[in-house]
């Protein structure tokens, strides 16, 4: 015994000895690569792998979260195929998304430009464009229920002073979608603005120089080296401004509440209502994974244009 | 001065358009000094004849709006600090050390930005509801203790870092927490600059969770309070004006005193960096 024990580790002490070091030492590597990365990577899956799961077994059940939930397999989906609440819901939702992303993009671009010349004043007018993106949503949202009200608001007393007729606003059930959008472009343009504004002084002097001195005007520099030139950022943008507007909540919360006539109810405001206030618990989650769905496929379709138009450019 | 830089066009522009960004939060601080009866009268008001004082107090002895701001400030701050230490060490840890289950572990991370909050919000509900947390402000911060944001924000900014300085302190015997705290960190000032800003954003104007979560009214934040009382009192405009005041304005404060660095964070979302 004492023999074996004096010659393995003699014979094989090269090998032998690194070996189980090397594994401790490999051990103490990965141990301290969870500690750092452990904590955050559990908040963050624990907070939305793990619940998007359990959700889609919610979404195959009748729930009110209170009694004993019955399976009902795919019924759900089924019934929301059918449930003209949820067909205008999105209907309502795409249009909001059909105004607000482009809206966003072609008015934070001239805002950006107009932003980038070197004038007087230049940095008030920044932090005037800037300060709405600070404030909440929610503050957003009563206030334009101020500005927008019918009888004493300040956008229909602008509008007298125009001779145009009293409008109803976030009243009319015709209306009220597109005023949302306005109050969101409001809150949200300093933003992109400001997004843009950085890649518009990332784009190389050298490269309008060239441009300008073959004699091209502005107008064809713009469309042919500045816009080219901000493509990523613009891919960027309309990504995150669509899911912007597809999870638009607190602004339709503190406006209209889905309302007048569920002319504003979208597709996320269906789903809390759904939830929170009728406790159709399995229903709401299913009409959240359809959600989860368009997102994707929209997120998708984005990428893979940017990327087309972004091969054709070069 | 004024006679050297011509009068430029753009003026023509820029002036109408930072008054509609800047003119409704004018009119926001102004109405909340008003008194109802000149907020009704036609044709409306811009200037109150007087400091009407009626709104805030009206605010102040009806609703626990102290209360509900100073639990927003407690939200946000825990939130911020959580953010900066969480999400630099899982980004430092991504970006630097190797460990089994990493690329897992990151995608798994970069995957939960597909998935909407909307899907959230029932099992989350549920979850919180079981922890024992509905109703009391952890429900308000818990989902913004780390984001999958900032662990990306982090990681981008520390794979750009050069690696040599970090070898230099690990020859010089410097185990990884050290060299993490007392090399990489001081360099990370910008990138945790823009992670507190937005978490702050995030964690202070956040209404959906605190919504779903909260209902007893001491435990609300300012926006879930001011929502609930813009519900009950929803022609009281000074009142609901003095909230918005009180809601906004700490914010935009923040943002007029440190607006050049704050838009100097925004820009840096990765875009230049």
């Amino acid at each position: 015994m004492a023999l074996t024990f004096a010659a393995t580790p003699r014979s094989a002490a090269p090998a032998g000895h690194r070996r189980p070091q090397s594994g401790r030492r490999a051990l103490s590597r990965h141990l301290t690569g969870w500690a750092f990365a452990g904590p955050a990577t559990l908040i963050v899956v624990g907070l939305s792998l793990f619940p998007a799961v359990w959700a889609f077994f919610i979404s195959r059940a009748k729930w009110n979260g209170i009694a004993p939930a019955t399976q009902v397999g795919w019924q759900n989906y089924q019934r929301l195929a059918g449930d003209p609440d949820m067909a205008a819901a999105a209907q309502h939702t795409l249009l909001l998304t059909a105004l607000f992303v482009p809206a966003s993009i072609v008015i934070g671009i001239l805002v950006a430009i107009a932003l980038n010349q070197k004038i007087r004043l230049i940095g008030f007018y920044r932090t005037c464009i800037f300060v709405p993106y600070v404030a909440s949503a929610a503050a957003t949202g009563i206030l334009a229920g101020f500005v927008f009200n019918p009888q004493f608001g300040a956008a229909n007393e602008i509008l007298r002073n125009l001779g145009i007729p009293a409008q109803q606003f976030l009243e009319s059930p015709g209306q009220a979608m597109y005023i949302i959008c306005i109050i969101a472009l409001w809150g949200e343009i300093g933003f992109t603005a400001v997004i843009y504004l950085a890649a518009l002084q990332d784009i190389p002097k050298e490269l309008i120089e060239a441009a300008r001195t073959d004699g091209a005007s502005p107008w064809r520099i713009f469309l042919h080296v500045t816009l080219p030139e901000l493509r990523p950022v613009t891919v960027f943008t309309a990504i995150w401004q669509t899911i912007t507007a597809l999870q638009l909540f607190d602004l339709i919360y503190t406006t209209t509440r889905g309302g007048p006539l569920n002319s504003t109810q979208t597709v996320v405001y269906y789903i809390y209502e759904l939830a929170f206030q009728t406790q159709r618990l399995g229903y709401g989650a299913a009409a959240a994974y359809l959600l989860f769905a368009v997102t994707l496929l929209l997120s998708a379709l984005v990428i893979w244009y940017g990327r087309r138009r972004g091969t054709e450019a070069f | 001065m004024r006679r050297r830089l011509p009068f430029s066009p753009w003026h023509l522009l820029l002036m109408p358009m930072a008054l509609i960004f800047v003119l409704p939060l004018v009119q926001m601080v102004l109405t909340s000094f008003m008194s109802t009866a000149e907020i009704n009268q036609f044709p409306p008001q811009l200037l109150p004849t007087s400091l009407h004082l009626e709104g805030y107090k009206a605010l102040l002895t009806e609703t626990p709006v102290l209360r509900w701001l100073a639990n927003t400030v407690l939200v946000s701050a825990i939130s911020v600090v959580s953010h900066l230490i969480l999400c630099s060490l899982a980004g430092y840890g991504f970006a630097r050390l190797k460990f089994a289950g990493r690329g897992l572990a990151f995608m798994l991370i970069l995957a939960t930005v597909m998935i909407p909050i909307q899907l959230l919000m029932i099992p989350t509900y549920l979850m919180f509801a079981r922890a024992g947390i509905v109703d009391s402000l952890a429900a308000a911060f818990v989902p913004w203790l780390a984001s999958a944001f900032g662990i990306f924000l982090m990681r981008q900014f520390f794979l750009g870092l050069p690696v040599e300085l970090e070898e230099a302190a690990r020859l010089d015997g410097a185990s990884t927490l050290r060299t993490f705290t007392s090399v990489v960190l001081p360099l990370a000032r910008p990138a945790l600059a823009t992670l507190a800003v937005f978490t702050l954003l995030s964690s202070w104007n956040d209404l959906l969770w605190p919504l779903v979560a909260i209902s007893d009214d001491s435990k609300f934040t300012i926006q879930v309070g001011l929502a609930s009382f813009q519900g009950t009192r929803r022609t009281e405009w000074s009142q609901l004006m003095a909230g918005n005041v009180l809601a906004t304005m700490p914010l935009i404060i923040a943002f007029l005193i440190a607006q050049k660095k704050f838009i100097a964070t925004m820009t840096f979302t990765g875009l230049k960096g």
